[in-house]
């Protein structure tokens, strides 16, 4: 195990472009769970010049390091218990998500027959009705039934019950190859049931699949929410990152030229989202049996090593 | 491998596989345009204990058929329409879907044509060959490792490739693995679905010579499909030779060798090169094997059949007894008795 591990890390530490996504996940995750460390502040706190009064509107200049909004609140401090939210939306609606979608996706496909045509015309129809509207429509009319759940808990359920269509496609047709392959008919004539040959033949096939589009569903779900919230439909008691854009469009930042006020959460969506893609491609590229290389390291005598430093 | 019988014990018992006017149909998909297929008709042939019998007839007459059929392995739109598989008492056609998983490689195995495409690409070798031996619960996992390697051993892979993908495997390897696969859980009977194609001559006899040792060893049946009249003279007991989906002619090997009846296995050996007069220019058998969608009436060989009578067109010839044990279906052969299937 702990061999595998090193052997992993060995092969992610060559992909320069991996290590940068993983670099921008990982300060994005670090930034959340350690965000009372890393700023005096509390998000709601409102900064006061020597005279006392707020400090609306502050450059980064008057005060660091991203300056306040336009109620005084320090931008940093916003930024990363924003953080908090948004990540935590994206990585639990991304899971629902990918767990339903895979659901779908490999029973559709492997059983075909009537069990496919009933799951793959519920996702044609998710599939054709525009996501924006639907969800607007349905995070608005799920508050207003006072069900006593957290706003944000609605949010989390309708991108991870409403973003799982393409994953169901895309593994119901990976599946479907799959389950042709003459090595699914030598389970069956070993005498293994459904439940094995999904477990051990159709599941680790497509797991490269699953955990790189995992990823990618975890990026989609933060630009989701970030549009939800920039629209209003966020929890503004639990700032993200597109609650902040909200609040800047809604008190004129752009007008006021103050830039530092919706920037920031704009290229925060843009790190975490860039982080989870190339990621996703890595990981896909990593976790692919077929498509590793490291089964060649160790044989000295079969490949040419390139001598070090040499690209 | 002491759980195994001896050899010899075979020869006063019975046949361990009988199977008996086997039909075997292949229907269009519902809702799609084609007429049904039919792949095999009224196929009968024993297998007995510890002994190899030999498949063969062109591509397309039904070979891989009666194997998926026998195991109930066919394609969902497969259909076995009539016809019996008796194995060790039992009809396999009558039994559930859940007694028949048991039978599965406990009682019979397969070795699949192409070893590249039976093995999954993403699992080691040695857990696939241990995947039948857990499933079954037949050992703990300590028991099954050693067994992988006792088996390993048998097929002439060394201990230490045990935990590598096939892809790391040459072609004979892979089906040498193949192989172990099969014996993992100590079949009965063996069906080996071409397992020479797609190897190189050397490798081919390689892997003959690894069937024959291990059924001296172990005393298993083997039921080997293949279109090489070689190979079946090499290791085949009896030989049924089918054309179109029907058997056209069945015996010992030394009968369909020396003595063929049927006009059909007569081409057919005749097209086969033999190495003592190498000028000679190699006969075929002119036009092609009948589409089972749409099949001559009467005889199947009649169309291609350059000693055909009148009614061979009308009338479906019977399987005749001609000797002992040896059988044809050709309308040529009329002094023999029906045979007694």
């Amino acid at each position: 195990m702990r061999r595998n591990l090193l052997e992993f890390w060995r092969t992610f530490s060559r992909n320069k472009l991996g290590l940068l996504g993983g670099f921008l996940v990982l300060t994005a995750i670090l930034a959340a769970v350690f965000a009372p460390a890393l700023t005096p502040h509390q998000p709601t706190d409102v900064m006061r010049g020597a005279n006392g009064r707020g400090l609306t509107f502050s450059p980064p200049s008057v005060h660091g390091p991203l300056g306040t909004d336009d109620a005084g609140r320090d931008i940093w401090t916003e930024l990363i218990y924003g953080a908090r939210v948004s990540l935590t939306v994206g990585f639990t609606a991304g899971f629902i998500a990918m767990f339903v979608g895979s659901l779908f996706g490999i029973t559709a496909g492997y059983f075909g027959g009537w069990i496919d045509n009933l799951l793959m015309r519920v996702t044609d129809v998710l599939l054709v009705i525009p996501d924006l509207p639907l969800m607007l429509v349905l995070v608005a009319t799920l508050r207003q039934m006072n069900l006593h759940v957290s706003p944000l808990l609605i949010i989390i359920l309708v991108i991870g019950l409403l973003y799982w269509t393409s994953t169901a496609r895309l593994i119901r047709s990976q599946v479907l190859t799959i389950k042709e392959r003459q090595f699914v008919s030598r389970a069956r004539a070993i005498g293994a049931g459904h439940g094995h040959i999904i477990r051990k033949h159709v599941l680790p096939q497509i797991m490269p699949l699953i955990v790189a589009n995992t990823v990618l569903t975890i990026s989609t779900a933060i630009l989701v929410e970030s549009g939800l919230a920039f629209l209003g439909l966020g929890d503004p008691t639990k700032p993200s990152w597109g609650t902040m854009l909200n609040f800047a469009f809604d008190r004129n930042a752009v007008t006021n030229g103050a830039w530092w006020f919706y920037l920031p959460p704009g290229l925060a969506i843009v790190w975490v989202s860039l982080g989870c893609i190339l990621l996703g491609n890595v990981l896909e590229e990593m976790l692919n049996p077929r498509l590793t290389t490291h089964h060649l390291e160790g044989d000295e005598n079969m490949i040419a090593i390139p001598a070090p430093g040499a690209k | 491998m002491s759980e195994r019988r001896p050899a010899t014990a075979g020869s006063v018992e019975g046949p361990i596989l009988s199977v008996r006017h086997l039909t075997t149909e292949f229907v269009p998909p519902k809702g799609t345009q084609g007429k049904a297929a039919r792949a095999l008709e009224d196929v009968s042939f024993d297998v007995m204990p510890s002994q190899t019998v030999g498949l063969v007839g062109e591509s397309g007459c039904g070979k891989t058929t009666t194997l998926m059929s026998v195991m109930r392995l066919l394609p969902s739109t497969g259909r076995i329409t009539s016809g019996q598989v008796n194995f060790k008492g039992k009809d396999l056609l009558a039994i559930d879907e859940r007694e028949m998983r048991k039978v599965r490689w406990k009682e019979m195995a397969i070795v699949f044509q192409g070893a590249m495409n039976a093995l999954n690409p993403v699992m080691k070798i040695g857990v696939q060959i241990s995947e039948a031996i857990i499933l079954h619960d037949m050992m703990d996992r300590d028991a099954a490792e050693k067994r992988v390697d006792q088996l390993l051993e048998m097929v002439g892979i060394p201990r230490t490739r045990r935990d590598q993908y096939p892809h790391q495997y040459s072609g004979g390897m892979r089906q040498r693995a193949m192989i172990a696969m099969a014996l993992a859980c100590s079949p009965d009977v063996l069906f080996a679905d071409e397992p020479t194609t797609a190897l190189d001559v050397m490798i081919q006899a390689q892997v003959l010579e690894l069937l024959r040792d291990i059924q001296k060893a172990l005393g298993l049946a083997i039921v080997l499909v293949t279109h090489d009249l070689g190979v079946v003279a090499e290791v085949c007991d009896s030989v049924v030779v089918m054309y179109g989906g029907k058997v056209a002619e069945y015996g010992s090997a030394d009968q369909i060798y020396n003595h063929a009846q049927h006009p059909y296995t007569q081409r057919l050996l005749a097209s086969f090169p033999d190495v003592n007069s190498p000028t000679t220019q190699l006969a075929s058998i002119p036009g092609t094997p009948p589409r089972l969608t749409d099949l001559p009436g009467g005889c199947r060989f009649h169309p291609r059949c350059d000693v055909k009578l009148a009614k061979c067109s009308e009338v479906i010839p019977p399987l005749i007894s001609i000797s002992e044990d040896h059988y044809a279906a050709c309308h040529l052969l009329c002094q023999g008795q029906e045979a007694r299937f």
